[in-house]
C-alpha cells in the first residue's frame, strides 16, 4: 500500500535531475538538426557558388557560342569550350567501353559461378583496390601504360606517338571504373530473388541460359544504374587523367591523338586564372558544367536504384 | 499393379554438416500420385528437390545413393543435368512466375531447349493453357506481365509451363499451400485429370488433400522414411505407431 | 544440347578471363609503383624536408609532404567527424522518416559523386571570398567538403542497421532520446563508425585535385594554419613533373609512400573494426 503511494509521488513529482537530461536533449536535437541542415544545404551552395562565379562570362557571350566553339585563346578573351567537351567524351567513352564488357562479365562471374571462397578474397582484393589514389594510378599510367602505347601499340597501328593520348586515358580511367561498376553490378545480381532461378534451372536451362534470359532482365535498371555512377565517376576525374592524356587544346581525331578533358582544363589554368580577365569566370563555367553532368547522372542512377530497393522489398 | 517409374536406393543428403535425408529407399510408381507427407521441416523439399537435382544448387550439399529413372541413375558421372530436370517438372509452393508475359513464361522451357518456331510455340503455350485450366481465361492477353494474374492462375501457369517442356514426372512442393481453397480445388481437379499421362509426387502437409489425391503414400519423419505403400493402406490403417500419432495429430 | 554447352563453357571461359584481366590491372598497379618506387625509397626521403636544390637532384625529402598530409587529412577528418556523427545520429534517431531526413539523404548521395576537383574550385572561390591565400586552413576546408558525404553515408549504413529492439530496451528504462542515442546506437554502431572514419581519411589522404588550389605547395612544414601545406599526391605530381631522373625516381617512391599509407589505412580499419565488435550485439 505504502509503496504504491511513493511510486505515483515520484512520477509526479519529478525533481530537477529530470529537467537537467531534458535540457541536455533539447540542445543537443537543435544541434544536430543544424549539423544536418547544414550536411543537406552543401551540395546547393556548391553549385550555386559556382553559378554566380560564372554569370560574368555567360553575360559577355550566350551560353551555346561558348559551348560549341573550339578556339581556346584566353588572352585574346575567346574562350571555346568544344574541344574540350569532345575530349572528355572521347576518353570517358573509351573508358566505359573498355570496362563494362569485362566488369559485368565479372560481376556475372562472382555472383553466379564463382566458389564463396574466390568470391570472398576477390571482393576483398577489388575493395582494398579501389582506394587507390588517382595520382598513384596515374603514376601507373605513366610508366606502364603511355610506353606501351608509344612503344607496341601505336607502330602496330603504323602511328607515331608520344603515348600521352585518348587511349591511355581511356585505359587509365578504365581501372579506376571498374571498382564501383563491378561492386554495384554484383549487389544489384545478388537481389535477384533465388526461387526465380531456380524457375529457370528447374525447366532444364543451363546456368548461362538463366543468367541470360531471366537474372539479367531483372538486374537491368540496377546495372544500367551502376553503368550512369560509373560514367559521372569517369567524367570527374582529374590527376590520374591529367597525367596521361596530354593536355592539347584540340579536338582528337583519333585514339592516339591527345586530348584535354574539363577537369584537366581547370586544374591545370587555376594559376593563371586569376590575371587574365574573364578566365576565372571560364574556368568556374567549366566547373559548373562538370558538376552538372555529373549531377544528372547520379541523379538518374540514384533514382533507378530507388527503384530496384522498392521492386524486391519484402512485405 | 504399381510399377516404379523413380527407384530411390540408400539417399542420403547432407546440408553443410547436417544429414538432412537419411538413407531413403522406396520405389516411386509410375503414372499414380504419389503423396509425400510428414511433419515440417523434416525434408520433404529436399527429397522433392533430390529427384530433379535441383538441390545441387545448394551450397555445401553432399548427395550420396541412387536416384534411378527408368533404371537410369541420375546422379551417375557424365549425365547432362538439364535433360534430367526437362523430364522433371517442378511446381513450387509459391509460385515463381518469370519476369516476362503470360505467353513467355509458358514458351520458355521450350524456347531454351531449342525450339524456335513461332508456330510450333503457340501450339505449345495453347495446349498447355488448356490443360492447366487457364486459356479460357487468358488467351485474349497473352503479352501481359504474368504478374497481373491471381495467385491461383499464376499457380495455373506455372503448371502450364512446366508442362511444356514434356516431363514424364511432375514434383510438386505444396503446390495449393499459397492458394485459396478454390484455387487450390482447381490445381488438385487438373493434377487428377492429367494423372494418366505423368507421374505426379507431390509434397503435402495437409492430410484431407492427401486422401482426395494419392495412390500412393510416403511417410517422411526428420529425414528418416518410416513407412510408405498404397494410399488406402498407410492413410486408414499404418503399421508404424510414428505415422499412426502423426495421422492422429498428435505430431505435426 | 552441344550449342548450349558449348555457350555455357565459352562465357564461363570469358568471365574468367575478365576476372583475371580486371584484378590483374589492379594488381599491376600495386606492382609497378612498388616495384619503381623502393629503389628510390631511403630513410631521408622520410625524414627530411627538401633542402636547396631538391628538385635539381640534390638532397632532402618528402617529409614536407608527409607532414603536410597529416596535418590537412587529420584536421578534416576531426571537423568532417564533428559534424557527421550528430547529422548522422539525427537523421537516425530524431527524423527518421521525415522529409527533412530524406532530403538530406538525397543531397549527400548526390554530394558524394561530385568530382574532387569541383571541391577544390569551390574552396578556391570561397577562400578569395575571405581573403585567404592558398594554405592549411584552405586545403582543410576543401577536404572536409570531401569527405563529409563519405564519412556519413558509411556512418548511416552501420546505423541504419542497429536493431529496434536494442532502442526499445533503453527507452523502456526511461533514458530520454539523447542518451539513447550516445550510450546505444553509438556504441553498437561503434566499429562502424571507426570504419567510416578511416575510410574518409584514406580518401582524403589521397586526394590531390582538391587541395590544389586550396593547400598550395611548400617546401617546408606548416607551422600555422595560414602557412601553405605540401601533400602527398601533389609531391607525387610535381616531381613527376620535373625533367630530372633523379627526381622523378623519387616520385615514384613518394607514390609507393603515399599507396603504402593509404592501404595499411584499409587494411587498418578491416581490423580495428573487428576488435571494436565485442560490446555489439547481432
Amino acid at each position: 500500500m505504502n509503496n504504491w503511494r511513493n511510486w505515483r509521488i515520484d512520477i509526479l513529482n519529478e525533481g530537477d535531475a529530470m529537467n537537467i537530461r531534458r535540457l541536455k536533449d533539447l540542445v543537443a536535437s537543435k544541434l544536430m538538426f543544424s549539423a544536418t541542415i547544414l550536411s543537406g544545404l552543401i551540395a546547393f551552395i556548391i553549385a550555386f557558388a559556382l553559378f554566380q562565379r560564372s554569370t560574368l562570362i555567360l553575360t559577355t557571350q550566350p551560353l551555346s557560342g561558348l559551348l560549341l566553339s573550339s578556339s581556346w585563346h584566353p588572352w585574346k578573351g575567346e574562350f571555346g569550350f568544344y574541344s574540350f567537351i569532345v575530349g572528355t567524351l572521347w576518353v570517358t567513352v573509351l573508358a566505359m567501353v573498355l570496362s563494362i564488357p569485362p566488369s559485368l562479365l565479372m560481376s556475372i562471374y562472382l555472383a553466379e559461378y564463382a566458389p564463396i571462397k574466390v568470391q570472398r578474397i576477390i571482393k576483398l582484393m577489388v575493395d582494398l583496390l579501389a582506394g587507390i589514389p588517382s595520382v598513384v594510378c596515374g603514376l601507373w599510367g605513366v610508366l606502364l601504360v603511355v610506353p606501351l602505347i608509344r612503344d607496341y601499340l601505336a607502330p602496330l597501328e603504323g602511328v607515331t606517338t608520344t603515348g600521352y593520348s585518348v587511349l591511355a586515358g581511356g585505359i587509365v580511367l578504365a581501372i579506376m571504373v571498374s571498382p564501383i561498376i563491378i561492386s554495384i553490378s554484383e549487389e544489384v545480381i545478388r537481389t535477384v530473388p533465388q526461387q526465380v532461378r531456380e524457375a529457370s534451372m528447374a525447366l532444364g536451362a543451363t546456368r548461362w541460359q538463366t543468367v541470360k534470359y531471366v537474372v539479367m532482365r531483372s538486374a537491368f535498371p540496377g546495372i544500367t544504374a551502376a553503368i550512369m555512377l560509373g560514367f559521372g565517376r569517369a567524367f570527374g576525374e582529374t590527376m590520374a587523367v591529367l597525367m596521361v592524356v596530354g593536355n592539347v587544346p584540340k579536338v582528337p581525331s583519333s585514339l592516339f591523338d591527345p586530348a584535354y578533358p574539363l577537369p584537366a582544363l581547370i586544374a591545370n589554368n587555376y594559376g593563371e586564372m586569376m590575371s587574365i580577365p574573364l578566365y576565372d569566370s571560364a574556368l568556374m563555367l567549366a566547373a559548373l558544367i562538370l558538376l552538372f553532368v555529373v549531377l544528372l547522372f547520379s541523379f538518374v542512377a540514384g533514382i533507378l536504384l530507388v527503384g530496384i530497393k522498392r521492386r524486391f522489398a519484402v512485405g | 499393379m504399381f510399377k516404379p517409374h523413380i527407384s530411390i536406393q540408400k539417399l542420403n543428403v547432407f546440408y553443410e554438416g547436417h544429414h538432412v535425408l537419411k538413407d531413403i529407399t522406396v520405389d516411386i510408381p509410375e503414372k499414380r500420385i504419389t503423396a509425400i507427407i510428414g511433419p515440417s521441416g523434416c525434408g520433404k523439399t529436399t527429397l522433392l528437390k533430390s529427384l530433379n537435382r535441383l538441390i545441387d544448387l545448394v551450397d555445401g550439399v553432399k548427395v550420396s545413393g541412387n536416384v534411378l529413372v527408368d533404371g537410369i541413375n541420375i546422379y551417375g558421372n557424365g549425365l547432362d543435368v538439364t535433360n534430367i530436370r526437362k523430364k522433371m517438372g517442378l511446381i513450387a509452393q509459391v509460385p515463381n512466375l518469370l519476369p516476362m508475359s503470360i505467353y513467355d513464361n509458358t514458351a520458355y522451357g521450350s524456347r531454351i531447349h531449342g525450339v524456335k518456331d513461332r508456330k510450333e510455340l503457340n501450339q505449345t503455350v495453347e495446349r498447355c493453357l488448356r490443360v492447366s485450366g487457364l486459356w479460357d481465361e487468358v488467351k485474349d492477353r497473352l503479352k501481359d506481365p504474368a504478374s497481373k494474374l491471381s495467385i491461383g492462375q499464376q499457380q495455373r501457369l506455372c503448371l502450364a509451363r512446366a508442362l511444356a517442356v514434356e516431363p514424364e514426372v511432375l514434383l510438386c512442393d505444396e503446390p495449393t499451400s499459397a492458394l485459396d481453397p478454390i484455387s487450390a480445388r482447381h490445381i488438385e481437379g487438373q493434377l487428377l485429370t492429367i494423372k494418366k499421362d505423368y507421374t505426379i509426387v507431390f509434397v503435402t502437409h495437409i492430410l484431407r488433400q492427401a486422401k482426395r489425391l494419392a495412390d500412393y503414400v510416403v511417410f517422411l519423419y526428420f529425414g528418416e522414411l518410416v513407412e510408405h505403400g498404397p494410399a488406402e493402406e498407410i492413410l486408414t490403417n499404418p503399421s508404424e505407431p510414428r505415422t499412426q500419432a502423426y495421422l492422429k495429430g498428435e505430431i505435426s | 544440347m552441344d550449342k548450349r554447352k558449348l555457350e555455357e563453357n565459352f562465357f564461363k571461359g570469358l568471365m574468367i578471363a575478365s576476372t583475371i584481366i580486371i584484378v590483374g590491372s589492379l594488381l599491376s598497379v600495386l606492382v609497378v609503383v612498388l616495384f619503381r618506387g623502393a629503389p628510390a625509397l631511403s630513410i631521408s626521403m622520410l625524414a627530411q624536408t627538401p633542402k636547396g636544390g631538391y628538385y635539381l637532384g640534390k638532397e632532402g625529402g618528402i617529409l614536407n609532404a608527409i607532414v603536410g598530409s597529416l596535418y590537412l587529412a587529420g584536421g578534416a577528418t576531426a571537423i568532417a567527424f564533428i559534424i557527421s556523427l550528430p547529422t548522422t545520429l539525427y537523421l537516425n534517431e530524431y527524423a527518421y522518416r521525415s522529409k527533412l531526413a530524406s532530403f538530406t539523404r538525397q543531397s549527400l548521395d548526390v554530394l558524394w559523386s561530385v568530382p574532387s576537383i569541383i571541391y577544390g574550385v569551390f574552396g578556391f572561390t570561397i577562400m578569395i571570398y575571405l581573403s585567404i591565400r592558398a594554405s592549411l586552413l584552405g586545403g582543410i576546408m576543401a577536404l572536409t567538403l570531401l569527405e563529409l558525404p563519405i564519412m556519413i553515408r558509411a556512418m548511416d549504413e552501420v546505423m541504419k542497421m542497429v536493431p529496434l529492439k536494442l532502442k526499445e530496451a533503453s527507452y523502456a528504462l526511461g533514458a530520454t532520446k539523447l542518451e539513447t542515442t550516445l550510450n546505444v546506437i553509438a556504441r553498437q554502431a561503434l566499429p562502424g563508425v571507426v570504419m567510416a572514419i578511416l575510410l574518409a581519411l584514406g580518401r582524403a589522404i589521397g586526394d590531390a585535385a582538391s587541395v590544389l588550389f586550396t593547400a598550395g605547395y611548400t617546401d617546408n612544414i606548416p607551422r600555422s594554419l595560414f602557412d601553405p601545406a605540401a601533400s602527398l599526391p601533389l609531391a607525387v605530381f610535381f616531381q613527376l613533373g620535373t625533367p630530372f631522373p633523379e627526381v622523378q625516381q623519387r616520385a615514384y617512391a613518394s607514390g609507393f609512400i603515399l599507396l603504402v599509407i593509404v592501404l595499411s589505412l584499409s587494411v587498418a580499419s578491416r581490423l580495428l573494426t573487428r576488435r571494436f565488435m565485442r560490446y555489439v550485439i547481432k
